[in-house]
């Protein structure tokens, strides 16, 4: 067993270099930034708890090259979210776009605030001063 | 004392809370990401072959199995005698090479053994992205028409293979 282990030693490291955009910023500084918002809300895939942008794994460095090589030819960030969320479904961005399963996350938000008024709005009348 | 029933609620709240974590607990949700592309097209891409003399795998062919795999990734390992089944079944079988180096590639084909038709090299993931791959290996089931019939995330089984081959003979 052990001896098969070693063999395959030279098969564990990968010897490829990252893609060329995966940690070299783009030359315009306008352009990484819009590159760099949008990395920021893209779940990697492999490390399913980070965005690409915080992300070691050698996937989201693939998909940051994704991101910055689309975003230099002009592309529009929502349109490269659009394209992974066709892929990957909803749960590839961190800005889940409201669904049957998301209305909840927005609206309750809203439906406790107006909670919130009516309680307090109680409150305040029963004692008058 | 008409909102007696009041007093319940946050009990009431914390025994379903307790509820659902604990479901949580039983049965944990199936982390696996799948592609959005199953049931639909699968996209054109073009890729350079990866080794001499077989060529590169492209967006259209026969009914067939993609998979996607990578010389450094165990399980493609381990799946290997069972892609050599398939193909002996007569199910042809294209490959996508994930950040990979033709020596490397050669030499993993060469230890495990070639049930490829055809293999591409996708040296930034960029095909694997446009298939809303995550990870290696995976196969997807392809049919004639181009449809993605099925994907199977994770390394083919021994109790997989007869099933894949049947999926691809009704794809034909």
């Amino acid at each position: 067993m052990k001896q098969r282990f070693a063999l395959m030693l030279p098969l564990l490291i990968a010897a490829t270099p990252a893609a060329p955009l995966a940690y070299t910023q783009l030359p315009d500084a306008a352009q990484e930034a819009r590159a760099r918002a949008l990395m920021e809300t893209l779940r990697c895939l492999v490390c399913q708890g980070q965005s690409i942008a915080d992300s070691d794994a050698d996937m989201a460095g693939d998909m940051r090259a994704l991101v910055r090589v689309r975003v230099a030819k002009g592309e529009a960030p929502g349109a490269i979210r659009d394209w992974l969320i066709a892929r990957y479904g909803a749960y590839v961005t961190y800005d889940p776009p409201m669904s049957a399963a998301t209305w909840p996350l927005w609206l309750a938000p809203i439906a406790l605030l107006v909670a919130g008024v009516v309680v307090a709005r109680g409150s305040f009348r029963r004692r008058p001063r | 004392m008409k909102v007696r029933w009041l007093l319940w609620v946050p009990l009431v709240s914390f025994v379903l809370l307790f509820a659902v974590v604990a479901s949580g607990l039983w049965k944990p949700a199936d982390r696996t990401v799948r592609s959005a592309l199953v049931g639909t097209k699968l996209p054109g891409f073009a890729l350079p072959p990866m080794v001499a003399g077989k060529p590169a795998t492209t967006g259209t062919g026969p009914a067939r199995l993609v998979n996607v795999f990578a010389s450094w990734c165990v399980p493609c390992a381990a799946e290997a005698p069972q892609l050599m089944r398939l193909k002996a079944m007569g199910v042809p079988i294209d490959a996508v090479a994930i950040r990979d180096t033709a020596p490397a590639v050669q030499q993993f084909l060469a230890r495990y053994g070639d049930p490829y038709a055809r293999i591409g090299d996708d040296r930034n993931s960029a095909v694997q992205l446009s298939l809303g791959s995550s990870g290696v290996p995976e196969t997807f089931v392809v049919a004639a028409d181009g449809t993605i019939l099925e994907q199977h995330v994770g390394d083919v089984r021994a109790d997989d293979v007869d099933r894949l081959a049947a999926l691809v003979r009704g794809a034909r």
